[in-house]
């Protein structure tokens, strides 16, 4: 990994997203209406507004929303 | 993913709820009403849950397995089932939460996935001490001068290293420099403070304004604001 590109990814955990987001809470009561709207096509972000950023911004929502949109796209259900 | 093609995804059902809409699908009414059941009814579905729940947390053990070489394989399976249990546990204490505007399943496997990665986050850092922040904070303060660095990622860095030590409280500097800088799970640090990863977000989140407000102060834009 280069150094500009860390250098760039470090700025990114530091700044985080830009604009409103939701915190972590809001995140996990939202993250199942969230993914199904992603799973039928829906606009998920217009229905849960700041979810996109927090997911950007949190590492942990982000790799449990991975989980269960990974579930919810043909997992082992 | 169109749902003609996977009838078979987090639930059984084919048919989606209506997406923000709090009116559940009939296999999501299904799963209320008899968690709700009493006696034998209920058992059953508690038990049909706790195997959903199982697959979902055995799933993501196994999808995290293989970057925690030190967890044994019953150490993998153990987690896995302590996460259904307590996955379990809390959508029974949250059952009127449901507000069906998603699949019951996907609302139920939400809790199994969070338990699971929470554990082996905490397993992975078990018995592991958190970085004095005077390291990471070293860290940040030398890689915007370091030569490699593009000339304005280093002016950035270099500003954002002098906001951290002007603008910023010592618990902002701290989480920050914890959760941004030294990558120690939100969740770990959240049990070594005794608090809520909501809290320690919440402040990361304030710390993350007042530098991208600091860059400003500096004459300097953020990445993604206009400058």
């Amino acid at each position: 990994m280069s150094a500009r590109r860390d250098t760039g990814a470090l700025l990114a955990a530091l700044l985080g997203p830009d604009g409103p987001e939701l915190g972590c809470e809001d995140c996990f009561d939202e993250l199942d209406r969230y993914v199904d709207a992603e799973v039928v096509g829906c606009d998920a972000d217009a229905l849960v507004p700041g979810m996109r950023a927090h997911l950007a911004g949190c590492p942990a929502c982000r790799e449990e929303h991975a989980s269960l949109r990974a579930l919810s796209g043909g997992g082992p259900w | 993913m169109r749902w003609s093609e996977t009838p078979e995804v987090v639930g059984s059902g084919a048919v989606p709820p209506q997406v923000g809409a709090a009116t559940p699908d009939r296999e999501s009414r299904e799963w209320v009403r008899a968690l709700r059941a009493p006696g034998a009814e209920g058992r059953a579905a508690m038990a049909r849950l706790h195997e959903h729940l199982l697959r979902a947390a055995r799933s993501e053990v196994a999808r995290r397995g293989p970057g925690l070489p030190h967890l044994r394989g019953d150490e993998l399976a153990e987690v896995a089932m302590e996460a259904a249990d307590d996955a379990l546990m809390s959508i029974l204490r949250r059952l009127d939460d449901y507000r069906g505007d998603s699949r019951f399943t996907t609302w139920s496997c939400k809790f199994a996935l969070l338990e699971a990665a929470v554990k082996l986050r905490r397993r992975a850092w078990r018995g592991r001490e958190l970085p004095p922040p005077a390291e990471g904070w070293a860290h940040v303060a030398a890689r915007g001068g370091a030569p490699g660095a593009d000339d304005e990622a280093g002016e950035l860095l270099a500003a954002v290293g002098a906001a951290i030590r002007d603008d910023l409280t010592a618990h902002q500097r701290e989480v920050l420099v914890a959760l941004a800088v030294d990558g120690v799970p939100i969740d770990v640090l959240a049990e070594r403070r005794g608090t809520t990863r909501d809290a320690l977000y919440t402040t990361l989140h304030d710390a993350r304004r007042r530098l991208r407000a600091g860059l400003v102060t500096r004459g300097l834009a953020a990445p993604g604001e206009p400058s």
